[in-house]
């Protein structure tokens, strides 16, 4: 299988629990375990090259400019890593569907666990290192979802910000690390810097570059003084702990420094941050977890612990550690992730994992008891179990190690902690399942179905059989992910087995145990001295740091956003006009070489009724509904500019923009005040036209200066004019630039326009959606309203207008691609064609009449516009390049076709749909009962007769003078 | 002094557009902004259309019969589409303001300053 496909196959299958809950937790679970049995599947089917000594290697360029490819490779060291993440993952897949209760949402749990579990399997099989960055983020994202599973326990989003906060800090550190390893190497690619391991040592920034991804594996991999965040991930459901905790999410700290160990270790500096790290680390987590009495936080501690050992162990920068580590790694995996799916089912069925609460489950809980007791004593360093083994190993390679001179520091600190550890596993099988069976447990403990302890009954015959046939069972895994891990040289000699003879480490080991067991009778007067003791708590620490960092956060923002919008425009005008003045004074301006055109007198009238017209809406703004008047002023004097200027399609469109918007800006100000009152004092208003005027000054300067001078370089035009009759088959310039040279831009604009309406859409429904609603159904008129609702003049020009309207835009949209015009234009002229009728004669009439969805439409003219587009794909061009032809079917003169016309279409649809959604929902706004006039249309004098003769008979008091009975009585009743 | 010609005309008019738009952007109520953004929408339209050079005369429609001047076609297509995604652009402005309005009963732009309100859930 492809090692795409296996880095993949998680990401894919996490889509399937979330669906298939709803036939049931079986299906959900069936589909994410098949998911991952597949992969593992694919994983195995490698086996044999790996075994070889073989590396496969898969890859393509993916940004090649940023050096980023998806290139994946499978060593030894991916294959034990990968293999342990898919494997394990299965085992906790089954665990987890009898472990989760009724209430917990199982769909997502599994969606959670596959998403982190393909970001695991990335990381392991990632060649590029910005690839193994994104896998390595994914991690973080993912198990933060994992962790704060049970959003309702506040633990457990607390734990989860936490581990994100840590491992995601500790990330961003990475990345700096990695960016400068990939700038020594001058490639990204693993399997190129792994090469270089000279050149990386003597550069100057191998330091930075070794700290900053350390900072990334210690935060991973819960190294002190990161370590606090792991025991608080705790608050996780308990398959969750024991997958991230055993087998993955600290260990991809571990790898990283495995896969990085050929460059980066071997110097003074790797040995003395690393090992150091990992010794502190392992003795602290061992001699906390002895004073635990949560399971799992006495598992988490001891988790803690274990990584600095195997941490510890890779720092010595020898092989033979390198090795021991590896092997400790696979040891590890197996007998913690039974330690934790064993403290689970003690939870799960007693109801407590507090181990002052247990005792005597030996009894109780007979399968469950042999699973943990094997497991702990592996975990303990007690023979035959594989625990023993590399523990035995670990306490031989400390006895070789110097520390700066001592040679005894590294040796009696890792006694101190192998022998902490001892106790502490000793404590966990002696608190907990040996002693006397008890009568207050919360819930009556029983051996829980098989399902549940058929994963840790595995994992233990593992913990017993390698510790028995370690060189059979393992030894070449080992082989080949050591091999891995040191680059390739040859392997040293060691033999994996029980018996080494009377050396060192035996005698250590025995001190150990029985300094363990003396510990564990200790254990209450010692647990007395520790709580009288005071210590600093992580927590309490870094949600001190936490709230710090927020504080100032809020502190930064709130002073540069503090909700005045006006201060922010004011401050970029500022701002602006600053960059524009230093732009001014460091450029240079030759002379003129265009020559000034005369004016003609149309023009300067034009000019003139343009400057008094934004002079009156600057003076007159207050005066909401004057300015709107004159606003329309300035647009009509630009749209007739254009036409002047030889711009005959911008005139078009800004002349029916024109239209559209006054509509909309003049139904908005139905509902808002009519005046602006004075707010600003004098100063302000001063300060603000000093701006504007300075701001207009320069654009002004800027432009007049760019028109009297040729362009610096030779345009694109030219190729548009050359090409627009041959390319595109049009002589409209603009129009073929539109939907053809540029046809991508108009695509894009186009979406942007429905974007635009649906959001007007969405926003008019959330706001009738809400208390708005009612004040808008109450509210009255604050205007004088016209006596005559909808005139009926007014209805029938309208209703006379509609067909000739359609017909020019028709006309318009046609001869678009020869002529001025086009879908814009034509889309504009329709949308106005239609509003008449909503203004004529009501909304409610109009909407009645509707019969397409302007939602529809806007959609099937970006898909109209997609699929012309598209279309071109089939005759092997690219994305819209338009085909055109000539017909001449007689008696008609020849004419052309274009798919430039289909696109224009979809252009066409999206500007109507859009439009008339924007107005249309505005119009909405203004909706209430009664206000319908259902014979808007209908212009019957005859049906007007009868209504006011029934009328009259029913109120034979009214005064028929006062009260004009007309086509829209109702209408006219329901505003009044 | 000078000289009056179509482009001091054009100049001017950009340069007033763009100081009354600025002028009235800076004011505090929603209204008197949105005409703001449009009469600087105007002004940079404006402006986006003169930097292909003025010509009267010369539309670029191609000509089969005869050999003329085009003006440039580039700058028009741009401001084209500019025109109808600041038509677009303006009809969410306005709903926008309008929705703020009818919800919070005023048309000041200045958001009120919020005293602090820690968001930790604990």
């Amino acid at each position: 299988m492809s090692l795409f496909l296996i880095a993949a196959l998680p990401f894919l299958g996490a889509v399937f629990p979330a669906l298939l809950i709803r036939a049931g937790r079986n299906a959900s679970a069936s589909a994410a375990g098949l998911t991952t049995f597949l992969a593992f599947a694919g994983l195995l089917l490698h086996a044999p090259a790996i075994f070889r000594g073989e590396v496969i290697q898969v890859g393509v360029d993916w940004l090649p400019a940023l050096g980023l490819n998806a290139n994946f490779f499978l060593d030894g060291l991916g294959f034990l890593f990968a293999s342990m993440i898919l494997g394990i993952g299965l085992l906790i897949i089954l665990y987890a569907r009898f472990y989760l209760s009724r209430e917990d949402p199982m769909g997502q749990f599994y969606t959670y666990l596959l998403l982190f579990q393909g970001a695991m399997v990335g990381i392991t099989l990632s060649d590029n290192i910005l690839l193994l960055l994104v896998f390595w983020e994914l991690t973080s994202l993912s198990s933060f979802l994992l962790i704060g599973y049970w959003k309702h326990l506040p633990e457990g989003r607390q734990g989860a910000r936490m581990a994100l906060a840590v491992t995601g800090s500790g990330g961003l550190a990475m990345i700096g690390g990695m960016m400068i390893l990939g700038n020594i190497t001058g490639s990204y690619d693993l399997s190129v810097i792994l090469q270089n391991k000279e050149l990386i040592q003597a550069s100057p920034m191998y330091l930075p570059a070794l700290v900053l991804i350390l900072l990334g594996c210690f935060t991973k991999s819960a190294q002190f003084p990161f370590h606090f965040w792991l025991p608080h991930a705790m608050a996780a459901p308990t398959p969750v702990s024991a997958y991230l905790h055993s087998a993955t999410m600290v260990k991809a700290g571990i790898f990283l420094m495995a896969r990085l160990w050929p460059v980066l270790a071997g110097t003074p500096e790797w040995f003395y941050i690393v090992a150091t790290t990992g010794l502190v680390t392992m003795l602290l987590g061992a001699v906390i977890a002895l004073f635990k009495d949560d399971l799992k936080a006495l598992l988490a501690f001891s988790t803690v612990s274990h990584l600095g050992l195997i941490t510890m162990l890779l720092g010595f920068g020898t092989k033979i550690a390198a090795v021991t580590a590896v092997f400790h790694i696979i040891n590890h995996a197996t007998f913690k992730a039974a330690l934790f799916m064993s403290a689970g089912i003690v939870d799960h069925e007693t109801h407590t994992r507090d181990i002052k609460r247990l005792g005597g489950l030996r009894h109780l809980m007979p399968v469950t008891a042999t699973v943990a007791i094997v497991a702990a004593l592996s975990m303990a360093g007690i023979p035959p179990f594989n625990g023993f083994l590399s523990k035995e190993m670990m306490l031989e390679e400390t006895v070789h190690t110097h520390w700066g001179s001592s040679a005894y520091l590294v040796p009696g600190l890792a006694l101190v902690a192998a022998l902490f550890s001892a106790a502490y596993s000793f404590r966990f099988i002696g608190h907990v399942f040996l002693g006397q069976p008890r009568n207050d447990y919360p819930a009556q403990p029983h051996d829980p179905g098989f399902g549940m302890w058929a994963g840790p009954a595995l994992l233990m015959t593992l913990v017993v059989l390698i510790g028995l046939f370690s060189a059979t069972l393992v030894g070449p895994l080992v082989a080949i992910a050591a091999g891995a891990v040191i680059g390739g040289a040859e392997l040293p000699y060691y033999s994996l087995k029980l018996w080494h003879g009377l050396t060192p480490a035996l005698y250590m080991s025995l001190a150990a145990s029985i300094g363990g067991l003396v510990l564990l009778l200790l254990h209450r007067p010692l647990m007395a001295a520790w709580n009288a003791a005071s210590r600093p708590e992580a927590k309490q620490i870094f949600d001190r740091l936490m709230r710090g960092l927020t504080k100032l956060s809020q502190l930064i923002t709130d002073g540069l956003h503090n909700g005045a919008i006006t201060r922010y425009a004011f401050v970029m005008m500022l701002f602006i006009i600053a960059l524009s003045y230093y732009a001014y004074s460091s450029g240079t301006i030759t002379a003129p070489t265009r020559l000034a055109q005369a004016e003609g007198p149309i023009a300067l009238i034009a000019w003139f009724c343009l400057i008094v017209a934004t002079l009156a809406v600057v003076a007159k703004h207050r005066q909401r509904q004057l300015s709107l008047v004159l606003i329309g002023v300035v647009g009509l004097v630009v749209s007739l500019g254009f036409n002047y200027l030889s711009a005959p399609d911008l005139a078009l469109t800004q002349l029916s923009v024109e239209v559209v918007t006054m509509i909309l800006l003049l139904l908005a100000l139905n509902f808002m005040p009519k005046d602006s009152p004075i707010e600003s004092p004098l100063w302000v208003r001063l300060r603000d036209g000093g701006i504007a005027v300075i701001a207009g000054l320069g654009a002004a300067t800027l432009i007049y200066m760019l028109m009297l001078r040729d362009f610096a370089m030779p345009s694109i035009s030219e190729f548009h004019l050359a090409n627009s009759y041959k390319g595109g088959g049009g002589t409209n310039v603009v129009n073929v630039i539109l939907v053809d040279f540029r046809g991508y831009d108009t695509f894009g604009e186009i979406i942007v326009l429905g974007i635009a309406a649906l959001v007007i859409y969405a926003l008019t429904e959330a706001v009738l959606g809400s208390r708005v609603r009612a004040y808008l159904l109450n509210r009255k008129p604050d205007m004088p309203q016209a006596g005559d609702a909808h005139p009926m003049m007014m209805v029938v020009a309208t209703r006379v207008m509609m067909p000739l309207a359609l017909m020019v835009a028709a006309y318009i949209f046609f001869r678009g691609h020869n002529l001025p015009g086009g879908g814009f234009i034509a889309g504009l002229i329709t949308a106005i064609a239609l509003l008449m009728q909503y203004m004529a004669s009501g909304f409610s009439w109009a909407s009645e009449r509707q019969r397409m969805f302007y939602h529809g439409t806007i959609g099937s003219g970006v898909l109209i516009a997609a699929a012309t587009g598209l279309g071109s794909w089939f005759g092997g061009v690219p994305f819209l390049t338009s085909a055109f032809g000539y017909i001449h079917w007689p008696p008609l003169e020849e004419f052309e076709w274009a798919t430039a016309a289909l696109f224009d279409l979809g252009v066409f649809l999206a500007v109507v749909g859009a439009v008339l959604l924007a107005l249309e929902s505005l119009a909405r706004f203004a909706w209430q009962p009664g206000i319908s006039s259902e014979h808007a249309m209908d212009i019957n004098p005859a049906r007007d007769d009868l209504e006011q003769a029934q009328m009259q008979a029913q109120t034979p008091g009214q005064h028929p003078g006062l009260h004009p009975p007309g086509p829209h009585d109702q209408s006219i009743k329901g505003e009044v | 002094m000078i000289p009056l010609s179509i482009e001091f005309l054009v100049a001017s008019a950009v340069g007033l557009l763009t100081a009354a738009g600025i002028y009235l952007i800076l004011r505090r109520r929603t209204f008197p902004v949105i005409l703001g953004l449009s009469l600087l929408t105007y002004g940079v339209n404006i402006f986006l259309f003169a930097t292909g050079r003025l010509m009267v005369n010369a539309p670029p429609i191609l000509n089969k019969y005869a050999d003329v001047a085009y003006t440039d076609p580039l700058p028009q297509a741009l401001v084209l589409t500019a025109i109808v995604i600041s038509f677009g652009m303006t009809a969410v402005v306005v709903m926008i303001a309008l929705a703020a309005y009818l919800s919070a009963r005023d048309d000041l732009i200045d958001m009120p300053h919020h005293p602090e309100d820690e968001g930790e859930d604990a």
